[in-house]
């Protein structure tokens, strides 16, 4: 082992640690193996079998699932590095990536941390000192307080002095967590307290800064690469200005419409702000910018970012290899003049979550997972398979979707067809979210910012009703499946040619028809499908309309592709059935319908009965606030339940008494788990009876 | 309206690749555009609207507001609770749907008030007996009972588990004396399931609705049931008959309800919340009866015919004294079109061979004209192959009978006849009848008549059934009467003879029409000729349930 000291001459790396999960941990993966570099993993007991685990060449337990037990501790990583033999340790982002302490550990135990120096993570990682330090080095940044006094009133005093809106950051927050935005002074109090405990929960440290608030910002940052030989370098920018929870979810590269003057000048306020903490490595500057597109600095992020796929795109770079040729002790491959950008490209984040539902995110297995065929112009960063599953103890990503294109159009166009190709089954996901929000004219028009969600709700949250052709096609595909089922089985008895088998719902002097009965959300649908002599489906939908039904089917492994001629329109659509629900993937979007329950299988499926209030998500029990026998009012809070590291209220649906307490503090619960179980009210005779 | 997927046929029956293994098919080609054959086809067409168009009306049951009432208490329409208990996609063989037509003057009984038919449950053949609580609130008249014992009959004889979907106010009490005590009425229903219980036959019955006092017995006697909670009730005596015997007063659901005879009693093993849920537990049931179909015959894979069923409307026409050639008809409903024929050079107005439909191997009888002796002994031979190997018998029947005459007697005619009718008689493999055109005397007997014990029998409708036709009837009538005015010395007149004449023609056209027959159950149903391959097939594959049983025949008169 003889990595120490490695600012002078080039360090051997053959062999690196990756102390992360997910597709970060894949995608390094990929890139050290390119590179001949054989490959550690590490991983909790809820990732034994994970995609990342597969990848490497060893792979290491750490601890239990929590984070905490596993990928934050330094200790086991540290020793598995020793017991590997590994020179080198990938922190991916997240987890350990920006940890002052790790990388110091790292120093002192003489393995190379694949990151910036530790001070330059210490100062970059407290938001005041890097303002402060920004502005000396003559980096544009916004007005705000970055002091010491965490009164209430000097934060009251100071937050008027900005102006308002103002924005309240934990100083050692980062996406966005810890912040929050006080519109007016009135609300101030609340929403600092609200960060306070946030950044407590998240950080351990409360300690807030305030920030001037740009209304309708552009989120752009730069992409900067540092070597140990005082060579510096940006990779020009990307624009994440659309998030949802303050979160990124559509991330492209170059930023929509800078001018070149501009491109460049915040290209080179980047390299000044890695040049100020003497960076190494790959790094973030992050910038506000406005509708002039005069910029601020905002921070830095020292890690390599999610989606800096998107300037690999357009730079034709691997930054990974850049990491671990830099870690090594080797000069940046490109000189800045060097570095030119081709075309446009995009990263779709593909979450485990439910945006009708303020973007819960969620967890499960992903029964059915299909992706777009990879190409040149096509990347999928995943870390996970059909049939993984998507964890309630981590980040609930399940892909990056990342398309290239000549140009924007070309580029959007392409992820667009790339996101309907997409199919994913088992858990909600953000998809169809994706498809609305890359459909929008605006975000085509490139008219972005950070407010873009809230402002085009409506148009991105529409009240979606499946069609009558979508209708069909999932009646026809049921059907389909039904009478497969039927010959699949007969052909394992003694008699598998019998007609009771091969003439499908066949009746005497009658036209056969079969009603299908499928819920779109709370909406009851029904198809009601005569078969006719010669093979084609009559189907009158929801009572009404009258289609005359062809189709032809193939199948490949759970997936139907169905090819329907439909009163003469021949569409295509794929349609997966699992369990009680039907996936339906056409040109019209993704939609999922749901075969009713029957009411005496729903009693006997659980202890809870209907009204009961359930986990809306999975998670962990955090706290219980009502005893058994307690009489609760309709609203009154229930259970709080912490998932995906936010707190989550469970409230009374109706007043009653609560009967049994399903779970006690700290159980894991899935999504739709009642929690509490009222006690059965004495329904009168009458009630019933309607 | 069945189309055959593709089927592994090298895993059940060899790959065939041998030319000597292939078979030329039958049949020819029609003629579309013949004004013979466009007429024809027109004319049957009709029929078999007129065919549809009355069974739709059968199907709704008793009516607009019967069926409202029946779906304003949450209660299912009869036949669906029938697509209920089905497997998804099962087809459902009814069976006399016609049960009832026009049979008691103004009074209508569509399908004789009771659902019968054979459909999969839980992938298992099962023979369905449901009442129709919207016709005369589910009551049985005369025909009901004979509907049902039927229904019991066949499943018995197929060995199809029974499943009674109960919902009846009882036997009709003005028709009692019709419905009550004779050997084929009421009381026979228990006595069926007493000895299908005896011989393994499963019995299980749903109460969806009443059972009143006889009705009681079909729960009770079952071998499990099922009844749903608030809806259905059983008892011996109603609350009526109770308070007038004994003056106790009690409410339908205390003195018979699911509560009282799945807690208390022990009457129901199964309580179902509602129509759907004991559905559900009656496929439960069945999927643990433990059934195993064993057709106990060898398979090929099937093929569809050569020729599209439609074509038949054509050939055959709705006139019976026009001739078609029945391996036309046996080209349009056997697998591939292929036919085995044996002996057919001799004895030729009778046609015989091998054939597979749907796989299983059949042995075919059928008419090309009137029976002479060598036709008879032939079939009589066929038979005797058939009953041997276990090859289920399809009779094509369209017979005016055996043939008359000096000739015919002299050549002993009546012996070779009675040895074919004792083959069918005896002939232990299952039987299909399916009645293609006429229908009459003892050539119904020699092609396997109701009297001969089909498995099944079905008409078309276009086909005639009596004991000879209407004419000829009318022509002996005549005849004998001409006789006896001459014996008397009287005159008769060309008026006389047409006044006698006439009202026997029309009565026998009356009587001898399949709606007549089937009304009355003398066969199973009047079916589409289109749909003869898949109603032949389902029958056959129901019958196979049955083991296979050896034939032991009597005497033939050399």
């Amino acid at each position: 082992r003889c990595a120490s000291s490695a600012s002078s001459g080039v360090a051997k790396i053959d062999k690196v640690l990756i102390a992360n999960r997910g597709e970060i941990a894949c995608r390094v993966m990929h890139t050290a193996r390119k590179m001949g570099i054989q490959t550690v993993a590490v991983y909790s007991d809820a990732d034994k079998n994970s995609m990342h685990v597969a990848l490497a060449d060893e792979a290491y337990n750490i601890g239990p699932a929590a984070a905490s037990q596993s990928y934050l501790r330094q200790d086991h990583i540290m020793n598995v590095a020793k017991q590997s033999g590994a020179q080198a340790i990938h922190p991916g982002y997240g987890f350990l990536s920006e940890n002052t302490e790790f990388a110091e550990l790292c120093e002192k135990e003489g393995v190379i941390f694949i990151g910036p120096p530790a001070s330059a993570i210490r100062d970059m990682g407290i938001k005041s000192t890097s303002k402060t330090i920004m502005s000396a080095a003559g980096v544009p940044v916004i007005e705000g307080y970055h002091g010491e006094d965490q009164s209430v009133e000097r934060l009251k005093k100071e937050a008027a002095a900005i102006g308002y809106p103002v924005m309240i950051k934990a100083v050692r927050g980062g996406g966005g967590k810890g912040m929050r935005i006080a519109m007016t002074e009135a609300d101030f109090e609340a929403q600092l307290e609200s960060a306070k405990m946030e950044g407590m929960k998240s950080f351990g440290d409360q300690v807030m800064l305030l920030e001037k608030f740009v209304v309708r910002p552009r989120h752009v940052e730069v992409q900067v690469f540092g070597d140990r030989h005082d060579n510096y370098v940006y990779l020009f920018e990307r624009d994440c200005s659309v998030q949802r929870r303050h979160q990124k979810i559509i991330e492209e590269a170059p930023a929509p419409g800078l001018t070149e003057e501009v491109r460049r000048s915040i290209g080179e306020a980047a390299v000044k702000a890695a040049r100020a903490v003497k960076y190494v490595g790959a790094g973030t500057v992050e910038f506000i910018m406005d509708a002039d597109q005069k910029f601020y600095f905002m921070e830095m992020n020292t890690r390599l970012q999610v989606e800096h796929p998107v300037t690999e795109m357009i730079t034709k770079t691997d930054l990974v290899e850049w990491q671990i040729r830099v870690a090594g002790g080797e000069q940046l491959p490109r000189k800045q003049e060097d570095i030119k950008f081709h075309g446009h490209a995009f990263e779709a984040r593909i979450y485990a979550e439910d945006p009708s539902n303020a973007f819960m995110p969620g967890a499960g297995p992903l029964l059915h997972l299909s992706t777009p065929v990879p190409s040149g112009t096509v990347r999928i960063e995943t870390g996970v398979r059909q049939g993984d599953e998507v964890s309630v103890h981590y980040d609930p990503m399940i892909a990056k979707l990342v398309v290239w294109g000549e140009d924007r159009e070309s580029a959007l166009r392409r992820t667009l067809s790339a996101l309907k190709d997409y199919k994913v089954v088992g858990l909600n996901t953000n998809l169809q979210f994706l498809i609305d929000l890359a459909s929008h004219p605006e975000f085509q028009a490139s008219n972005v910012h950070t407010d873009f969600i809230p402002e085009h709700s409506e148009a991105l949250f529409p009240s979606r009703q499946i069609s009558s052709i979508a209708l069909c096609q999932a009646a026809v595909a049921m059907l389909y499946l039904q009478r497969q089922q039927v010959q699949d089985d007969c052909l394992l008895t003694n008699d598998p040619f019998s007609p009771f088998s091969h003439c499908s719902s066949a009746r005497v002097n009658e036209t056969p028809s079969q009603f299908i009965t499928l819920m779109d959300g709370d909406k009851e649908a029904t198809v009601e499908a005569q078969r006719q002599r010669d093979g084609r489906y009559l189907m009158i939908v929801n009572g009404g309309s009258e289609m005359i039904v062809e189709s032809t089917f193939t199948t490949e492994d759970d997936i139907i592709h169905v090819r329907c001629n439909i009163n003469g329109v021949i569409s295509t659509a794929s349609v997966i059935i699992q369990d009680n629900a039907l996936h339906l993937f056409s040109l019209e979007g993704s939609g999922t319908l749901t075969l009713p329950i029957p009411a005496y299988m729903q009693s006997t499926s659980g202890s809870g009965s209907l009204d009961d209030p359930v986990a809306p998500m999975p998670g962990v029990v955090e706290r219980i606030l009502v005893s058994e026998g307690a009489s609760v009012e309709q609203g009154e809070p229930l259970v709080v339940m912490i998932a995906m590291k936010m707190e989550y209220v469970i409230r009374a649906p109706r007043a009653g008494v609560v009967g049994k307490v399903m779970f006690k503090e700290g159980d894991t619960v899935s999504k739709g788990t009642a929690l509490v179980h009222f006690t059965e009210e004495e329904k009168t005779e009458g009630a019933e009876a309607k | 309206s069945c189309r055959l997927l593709h089927f592994n046929s090298a895993r059940f029956c060899g790959v065939r690749q041998f030319h000597k293994d292939e078979v030329a098919p039958i049949g020819t080609p029609v003629e579309k555009d013949s004004a013979e054959y466009k007429e024809k086809y027109e004319r049957m067409e009709k029929l078999v609207t007129e065919l549809k168009t009355t069974v739709s009306g059968i199907l709704q049951g008793g009516g607009a507001k019967a069926r409202e009432r029946q779906t304003s208490r949450k209660k299912m329409l009869p036949r669906d609770r029938i697509n209920t208990l089905l497997d998804p996609q099962s087809p459902f063989l009814e069976l006399s749907q016609l049960a009832g037509y026009q049979l008691y003057g103004k009074e209508e009984v569509p399908a004789g008030g009771i659902i019968t038919g054979i459909g999969r449950v839980s992938g298992v053949e099962c023979m369905i007996v449901a009442n129709d609580p919207t016709v005369k609130a589910g009551t049985y008249y005369p025909i009901t009972v004979k509907k049902h014992l039927r229904a019991q009959e066949i499943a018995q004889e197929n060995h199809l588990p029974c499943i009674y979907l109960v919902d009846s106010g009882g036997a009709n009490l003005p028709r009692q004396a019709d419905v009550f005590p004779d050997r084929d009425h009421f009381g026979r229903i228990f006595f069926n399931q007493a000895n299908m219980s005896s011989l393994g036959i499963p019995q299980v019955a749903v109460v969806l609705g009443s059972c009143t006092a006889g009705g009681a017995y079909i729960p009770a006697m079952a071998d499990e049931s099922i009844i749903v909670r608030k809806q259905g009730t059983i008892f011996l005596g109603g609350p009526p008959l109770v308070k007038a015997a004994t003056g106790e007063e009690v409410s339908s659901e205390d003195l018979g309800g699911a509560d009282l005879h799945c807690g208390q009693s022990g009457v129901t093993d199964y309580y179902a919340k509602d129509d759907a849920h004991a559905l559900h537990l009656a496929r439960r049931v069945v999927k643990n009866l433990n059934r195993i179909k064993d057709p106990g015959v060898n398979l090929e894979t099937p093929e569809e015919p050569l020729f599209d069923a439609d074509e038949m409307y054509g050939i055959v026409g709705d006139n019976l004294k026009k001739t078609f050639d029945v391996r036309e008809v046996i080209a349009r409903v056997v697998d591939g079109s292929r036919f085995d024929e044996f002996k057919a050079m001799y004895g030729e107005t009778l046609i015989t061979g091998f054939a597979r439909l749907w796989g299983y191997p059949v042995g075919i009888i059928g008419n090309n004209g009137v029976l002479f002796s060598e036709s008879a002994m032939k079939g009589t031979h066929f038979i005797e192959l058939c009953s041997q190997r276990g090859i289920p018998l399809i009779f094509l029947q369209n017979i005016t009978g055996f043939m008359v005459g000096r000739e015919a007697e002299a050549g002993g005619i009546a012996k070779h006849g009675a040895k074919m009718v004792t083959a069918v008689a005896c002939a232990k493999v299952p039987k299909l009848t399916l009645i293609i055109g006429g229908s009459y005397g003892a050539g119904n007997y020699g092609m396997c008549g109701r009297a001969y014990g089909p498995r099944f029998m079905y008409m078309w409708p276009n086909s005639r059934i009596s004991v000879m036709g209407g004419e000829q009837a009318a022509n002996v009538l005549a005849q004998i009467q001409r006789d006896q005015r001459a014996r008397e010395g009287k005159e008769w007149t060309d008026a006389e003879e047409a006044a006698l004449k006439d009202p026997v023609i029309m009565k026998y056209e009356q009587e001898g029409h399949p709606y007549f027959s089937s009304a009355r159950l003398w066969d199973d149903g009047v079916i589409d000729p289109v749909d003869t391959r898949t109603v032949l097939g389902l029958s056959l594959s129901a019958a196979l349930n049955a083991p296979r049983q050896q034939t032991r025949f009597g005497v033939f008169r050399m």
